[in-house]
Parts: C-alpha cells; structure tokens; sequence
C-alpha cells in the first residue's frame, strides 16, 4: 500500500468516526467544547502512533494466541504515560477529560488498528497509518466540538463570538446535541464525500 | 449518595448511555435487533458487577496497601479481560444454555468501554464494597434499558420511509439523541 493511499485512507475514506464509526465514545463526551476536543485529539494520536510502532516492532515474535493480551498492555502502557503526563503539565484539560483519559485503552480504534494493520505491516508505515487515523479521529470531534460550541455557547475556545445579547441553544452542549449533530454530520458525510469514492 | 437514590440516578437521571456516553459502540453496533440487545444486555449486566466488585477489592487490598495507584488502568484492563475469558469457560461448561444465548457478545465485552468506566468511577466517587456493586449492576440495568429501547425503535425503523442519506448510523444517532432528551427529564428527581 502507498504511503499517500495510507493517509487518504485515514483522514477521509475510511475516516474512523464517520466511516467505522469506532471510538465514539470519547467522540460525544468531550466534545463540548472545541478546546476539550484538540486536547482529546493530541492525546489519542499521540496513544495511536506510539502502540501502532511498538506493536509493529515486536509483530514478528508476539505469539498469535495471546496477541490482544499483548497489544492491550502496549496500549495501556502508553495511556498511562500519556495520563501522567497530562496530569503534571495540563491540570485544567486532565480534569476537563476525566475518565476519557484512561477509557483509550478501550477505544475500539486503537485496538482496531494495532490488529488490522500494525501487526501486519512495517514499521514506518504503522506509524504513518496511525498517524493519519488519529488525525481523521482529530478532524471530525474538532468539527463536532467546534460546532457545538458556537451553536451551545456561542463562543469558541472561550472567546465569545456573538456579544452579550445572543441567547445560545444549550442543548448542543448537553448530551442530547452530541448524538444529533453527530447523525447530521455523518448524514452530510454519506451525502457529499462518500459517493465520491464508490465510483 | 442512598442506595436507593444511587439505583435511580444510575438507570434514569445519569444513565450511562445517554447522558454519560459510556458503551456507546456496542450501543450502536448490536442494537439492530431485540434479541442480540438483549443477548448484549445480559452478558454486559453480568461482567460489569463482577468486575467492579474485583477491582475494588484489588484496588484496596493490593494497588492502595502498597501505594501502586499509577498502575490502575493497566492492572484493571488485564482483570476484565481475564475475567472475561473466565466467564466465557465457566458459563460454557456450567451453563451452556446461557453461553450459546450470548456466547457471541461475550469476547466483545473487553472492549466495551462501560466496564472499565464503571470501575474506575466506583473508586473515584469513593463508594464503599455494597456501594460500589449496587452501581455497577444498575448502571449495566441502564445500559440494558437504553439498548432494548434503541433496539425496539430500529426495528420499526427498518420498515420506515427514511431519507437516503440518514439511512442506518445517522437515524439512529439522532433516535438516541431525542431519547437522551426525554431521558433528561428525569434530572431533578434525586
């Protein structure tokens, strides 16, 4: 596979959350605010592309029974230093995210990705294809945080856009808009990009 | 918090699918039928008390005793996964009736995110041994709720006249929000 088709494959065609719909989870809950979502976005491609290298290094000698024990404990191992990391260097964004830190462990995404191509594949290649998914990732809960935002607060990363007098519709920030806007979003997806690739 | 409140704030006002986004994924992927919804509800049911009930009892007799509380999330992901392949052979040899009825779901349930959630959120909030297994098979119930619920709506929808695009995914996405925003009507009753 080309390193170009790689990259095109993660960030539009097989894009993880309007495509595979995986990792949703973290998706519709951090996304509240358009800073909480980059925050959320650095965390999960830098997460991706560290266990997708490891785990293609040490792909040739895993034993193929207990291989999800394995790349479990690979991916654990990095949240867990992402976590620390987080926890010494950005107090306000390690309480903002809360129990979504340490949930990447099972985020269906990373484990999809370790198993369906890092075991597969070589080195450089399982770090440009986690790279390039954890960036697809990035894009769509960057889009969905910044929408709700302006929609739920009328403000982006806290700088209000509309003046005192705008009545924002505080539904977008609460659970409910997650779900809705979410459905729209991957309805416009389905809409105008997806049929540019079926042809 | 009351036992009695914990039990209804779980299921209703803070259910953990539509207000809290836990299991989101197993929510949406095996929601297209009553039967498999409720092969996933039970065997989610099931796992996730059990698993509260071991970490916590991990948490304080082993990580807490000798100050290893960094390693929480590596040390709990191993306990779920091996508890469920435990319970995938247990219930296989025990009770195979209940195996073969949700045998398929059960390896799924590692990466069900709601398992891990659960546990570690019992020990954030602090709640005690009765405490914290009492939440986590209500907040399994909620999960149970919310995908029967999700599951009974799809199947009518499946003979509705829906619009190309919000075919499948989206419907559903926007089903679960108008359910999230019934479900918030719940807020204010603990």
């Amino acid at each position: 596979m080309k390193i170009s088709s790689i990259i095109r494959n993660g960030l539009v065609k097989e894009n993880p959350i309007f495509v595979q719909l995986i990792g949703m989870c973290s998706v519709l809950a951090v996304s509240n605010s358009f800073k909480n979502s980059i925050g959320m976005s650095v965390a999960v491609i830098a997460v991706l592309t560290l266990s997708n290298i490891v785990i293609s290094i040490i792909r040739k000698f895993t034993p193929d029974k207990i291989r999800i024990p394995i790349f479990i404990v690979v991916i654990a191992t990095f949240v867990t230093m992402t976590e620390m990391f987080m926890k010494a260097y950005m107090q306000p964004l390690y309480q903002a995210l809360g129990i979504f830190l340490p949930l990447i462990v099972v985020n269906c995404l990373i484990l999809a990705r370790a198993e369906s191509f890092a075991s597969k594949n070589g080195v450089f290649k399982s770090a440009i294809d986690g790279l390039s998914m954890g960036l697809g990732y990035a894009v769509a809960i960057s889009l969905l945080g910044a929408i709700r935002e302006i929609i739920g607060a009328g403000s982006i990363w806290g700088i209000s856009l509309f003046g005192e007098s705008f009545q924002p519709a505080a539904i977008f920030v609460a659970p409910p808009g997650a779900f809705i806007l979410l459905g729209i979003l991957i309805a416009l997806y389905n809409t105008f990009i997806k049929k540019r690739f079926a042809e | 918090m009351g036992l009695f409140a914990l039990i209804i704030s779980n299921i209703f006002v803070n259910n953990y699918v539509f207000a809290r986004f836990l299991g989101i994924c197993p929510f949406l992927g095996v929601s297209n039928k009553m039967e498999t919804a409720t092969g996933m509800g039970l065997a989610v049911t099931f796992v996730t008390t059990f698993a509260s009930v071991i970490t916590y009892i991990i948490q304080k007799a082993v990580l807490d005793v000798f100050g290893l509380g960094y390693l929480q999330t590596i040390v709990f992901i191993l306990v779920i996964a091996s508890l469920v392949q435990f319970v995938e052979l247990a219930l296989k040899k025990m009770i195979p009736t209940l195996y073969s009825a949700m045998g398929v779901y059960l390896p799924l349930i590692t990466t069900n995110c709601i398992v891990l959630g659960v546990a570690i959120l019992n020990i954030q909030e602090g709640y005690n041994l009765i405490q914290t297994t009492v939440s986590a098979a209500t907040a399994a119930l909620g999960f149970f709720l919310a995908l029967v619920l999700v599951a009974s709506l799809r199947e009518k929808m499946e003979i509705a006249d829906i619009p190309e695009a919000l075919v499948g995914f989206p419907i559903t996405l926007i089903a679960a929000g108008l359910m999230s925003i019934a479900f918030s009507g719940f807020a204010g009753l603990v």
